[in-house]
């Protein structure tokens, strides 16, 4: 051997940082290349949900599912409302009749008769998809039909999605279903039709209260934005680490 | 290298080889990375813009104003300020192409919707006018007496 321990070293560190740094990082942009590339950060959509607000009168569901061609009366919905009810003895009554489709008329939850005199509080919960920024159900798509857009929403390919539903189990939200009629994976589009020209989501443009909002968050001079920025907001189950990006005011310890 | 190793050994290089082939001719040209990174961004570029050509349905508010200009005006200064006129008259797609495509819900049950009383303390549902729907006027429509787009007159 002729090899000194010096050209060995000499080697060793040189092979491994012409391995590690491959010429293709180092991409020049043009110019167009690059303005593009900033342009897309303008836009990042976000819903503020007001709790205190909502009424639970459904009309967020009945425009949601009329807009989007869901099939009004398959027990499937892209974004409903849940009912909580805190009795005085410490028991929590939650349900969604129809998703709330119809709102919620009457006081008995699940056949069961509550009297008022009983509760301590009780309030409507509005759901649906969180557009996360880490979304575990585009992670574990097989065949890459759902994705993440620049304006952060997240969307299924309907030609391409197989149904295998592997991204329904995924979502810790549940948000995702099978659509009765095309067969594939469908979910909240966060009206990608509609945002894109402009005009607010079905179920914000139809809310009476205001307590659906669209926020870009962009934009630090949208009003909505700074509502999100300057108060108390929360979000649903923050310890998966999706980054869930439907923010709540006045959410109840009670909704998980 | 003995047969019995190779002869499997070609046929799934061939297999691997088919799969390669069909992939060419199966894959549309703008199927790639196209957003953040791979992990979120593995898609078919072509359907960002089948999701944008989706119909609208619901036109707003503005969009009725354009011809029903009193309606609006009479709606406006009313309780019922906040709502929609779509709510109650359905989505303005379509409309007025076509003069039946308009279905206006003047069910009880739309009214319900808020005006059921479910007595929840603290809540803008708790303080909402509203009605015992098993006591109240069982069998006729809320319009029969009241005037969605004034509901304050009776």
């Amino acid at each position: 051997m002729t090899h000194s321990r010096r050209d060995f070293l000499k080697e060793a560190v040189g092979t491994t940082l012409t391995s590690v740094v491959p010429l293709s990082a180092f991409t020049l942009l043009s110019t167009e290349e690059a303005k593009a590339a900033l342009a897309d950060l303008k836009i990042r959509y976000a819903f503020l949900v007001d709790t205190n607000k909502c009424v639970g009168c459904g009309l967020c569901v009945k425009a949601c599912k009329t807009e989007n061609e869901i099939p009004y009366d398959a027990p499937v919905t892209r974004t409903w409302i849940e009912r909580y009810v805190i009795t005085k003895d410490g028991k929590t009554h939650i349900d969604s009749p129809m998703a709330g489709r119809d709102g919620f008329t009457d006081r008995k939850m699940h056949d069961e008769e509550i009297d008022p005199a009983d509760i301590a509080k009780a309030f409507f919960v509005p759901k649906g998809c969180n557009h996360c920024e880490n979304p575990p159900c585009v992670q574990v798509c097989p065949v890459g039909a759902t994705y993440q857009t620049k304006e952060g929403v997240v969307l299924v390919d309907r030609k391409w999605c197989m149904g295998c539903a592997y991204c329904v189990m995924a979502c810790p939200f549940g948000v995702r279903f099978i659509h009765p009629v095309h067969k594939v994976v469908d979910k909240c589009t966060m009206c990608y039709h509609r945002t894109t020209k402009g005009l607010p989501t079905a179920c914000v443009a139809n809310c009476p209260f205001g307590a659906r909002q669209l926020a870009n968050l962009k934009d630090p001079d949208d009003p909505v934005t700074k509502i999100i920025t300057t108060q108390r907001v929360a979000v649903l189950k923050d310890l998966y680490g999706t980054k869930p990006h439907i923010f709540y005011l006045g959410l109840d310890l009670n909704v998980r | 290298m003995k047969w019995h190793v190779l002869n499997p050994l070609w046929v799934a290089i061939g297999a691997i080889g088919l799969v390669l082939l069909a992939r060419q001719f199966m894959v549309p040209d703008d199927f790639g990375v196209h957003g953040r990174n791979f992990t979120y961004g593995y898609h078919r570029l072509s359907n960002i813009q089948e999701w944008k050509d989706f119909p609208v349905k619901y036109q707003g508010r503005d969009y009725c104003t354009d011809c029903h200009a009193e309606n609006v005006q009479e709606i406006s200064g009313s309780a019922h300020a906040i709502i929609q006129c779509e709510n109650c008259h359905g989505p303005g797609v379509n409309h007025p192409g076509s003069v039946q495509s308009l279905t206006i819900d003047t069910s009880r049950g739309l009214c319900l919707r808020c005006h059921a009383d479910l007595a929840y303390p603290n809540t803008n549902r708790g303080t909402m006018p509203s009605v015992v729907d098993k006591t109240h006027r069982r069998r006729r429509e809320c319009i029969n007496c009241h005037d969605p787009h004034n509901p304050r007159g009776v």
